[in-house]
């Protein structure tokens, strides 16, 4: 009795056994069929993606044939990615692709749209395909969705990485080359700011000044900040505090080009003036300097 | 440990040379008091240039140095505030308000020779 219960259990369980070996039947079976599809239309299919590129109106700022070029440098890596499952290769070709567009100006939706069309692209001609076998479409696009997710998501993470690490680079620069503490006379440095300061460039001008009037002997500095738009509490504290610093080492700051807002900011935060030493402009700021370290400028024909 | 105080013309330079403790710094202020009489002194320079920290208690005796001295009828330069010393001080509220302070020893003396000129 039992085993004739227990046998149609077995059958079904054996009709599922050999279901599953049937669907898993090596998903890189599939996918070399896959890529072998791949390579025959290799032509047809680069053809199609670029079209719908134009068509999509992404790319905007390459030309058709730079898109067409592209476009089939992408496919190749595209399909290598997908046959071998390792994705280095292409990784490298996303962050070297990269750095040619991001200059050009190629936005990050544009990136991730043309590697999504692709998909798209590759997806359609597979269904036109298998479209009679409906089975095998499903295995094949079983093996196919993970990969292709893969590819995509790599190309658009290599892209954001290598724009975050251009940025990085930049505002690297931007804050090497924006403190320069500039001696124009003998014991007279010039600090000109332009631009936004933020708290960690602010400590950062801070430290180059003090070391500045330390390894120039200067007595007397002149702080420009005419290129200075706007400045909030915590920085204009900081510049005060700067400024206080700065005459415990025995140097005279004066500080010149204060915007309206500015003259706001620090009104409104309550510093107290009395100590901080200010000229309108910059040429101002070098006459008074001029005048505390004894200089005195003169036209030639009038000292003749 | 005691501040060595030296005469040198019309100044007396005393120069810190490692960190000081409180009891140090009082009886530095008391020898600086006395002596700028004493020697007939027109100014006082006080080093700093080896101090690596200056806490609340050391900044407010140097400017009650400053104080008492000008009292005394002469006048005080710090000198050698290194740059890291004085940014510190600053965020710390510690100003050294009305008190002259110069880049090096150099520095201190010529703003004191100037400072005796232009008053004689």
């Amino acid at each position: 009795m039992a085993r004739i219960d227990i046998s149609p259990d077995r059958a079904e369980v054996q009709d599922e056994y050999i279901g599953t070996a049937e669907n898993s039947r090596p998903a890189s079976v599939l996918l070399r069929e896959l890529v072998a599809h791949l390579r025959d239309n290799r032509t047809q299919l680069r053809e199609e993606w670029a079209r719908r590129i134009t068509e999509a109106k992404l790319l905007t700022a390459m030309t058709k044939d730079e898109i067409f070029a592209e476009a089939t440098s992408v496919y190749d890596n595209y399909v290598e990615a997908l046959e071998t499952g390792t994705f280095e290769a292409l990784q490298a070709y996303a962050r070297n692709l990269s750095e040619r567009i991001i200059p050009r100006g190629v936005e990050t939706d544009e990136v991730v749209g043309i590697v999504l069309l692709l998909r798209d692209v590759l997806a359609r001609s597979l269904f036109a395909k298998y479209q009679t076998d409906f089975t095998k479409l499903n295995r094949i696009l079983d093996a196919y969705e993970p990969a292709a997710n893969r590819i995509a998501n790599t190309v658009a993470v290599g892209f954001v990485q290598e724009r975050e690490r251009i940025i990085r680079e930049q505002q690297e620069a931007i804050r090497e080359l924006s403190t320069p503490v500039l001696q124009v006379r003998e014991r007279l440095l010039i600090l000109p700011i332009i631009g936004v300061i933020d708290p960690q460039r602010a400590r950062q001008l801070t430290e180059q000044l003090l070391r500045g009037i330390r390894t120039n002997r200067a007595k007397v500095v002149v702080i420009d900040i005419t290129g200075v738009a706007a400045m909030d509490a915590t920085v204009a504290n900081h510049l005060v505090q700067t400024v206080e610093a700065s005459r415990l080492l025995g140097a005279t700051v004066i500080v010149t080009g204060l915007s309206p807002e500015i003259a706001q900011t620090i009104v409104n935060i309550g510093v107290d003036l009395g100590k901080m030493n200010t000229v309108g402009d910059l040429q101002g700021g070098i006459e008074q300097a001029e005048r505390l370290l004894g200089y005195k400028v003169a036209h030639f024909t009038e000292a003749q | 440990m005691d501040v060595p105080i030296l005469k040198q013309g019309d100044f007396l330079i005393a120069t810190i040379q490692a960190a000081l403790t409180d009891a140090d710094l009082l009886r530095l202020r008391t020898a600086l008091v006395q002596q700028v009489v004493r020697c007939r002194s027109r100014g006082v320079i006080v080093d700093v240039t080896s101090l690596d920290v200056m806490d609340s208690f050391a900044s407010r005796t140097l400017r009650e140095v400053a104080q008492m001295i000008r009292l005394r009828g002469a006048e005080t330069v710090i000198v050698g505030i290194q740059p890291e010393v004085a940014f510190a001080m600053v965020q710390l509220g510690l100003k050294l308000e009305d008190v002259a302070t110069a880049l090096d020893l150099e520095e201190g003396l010529a703003h004191l020779s100037q400072r005796s000129t232009s008053s004689a």
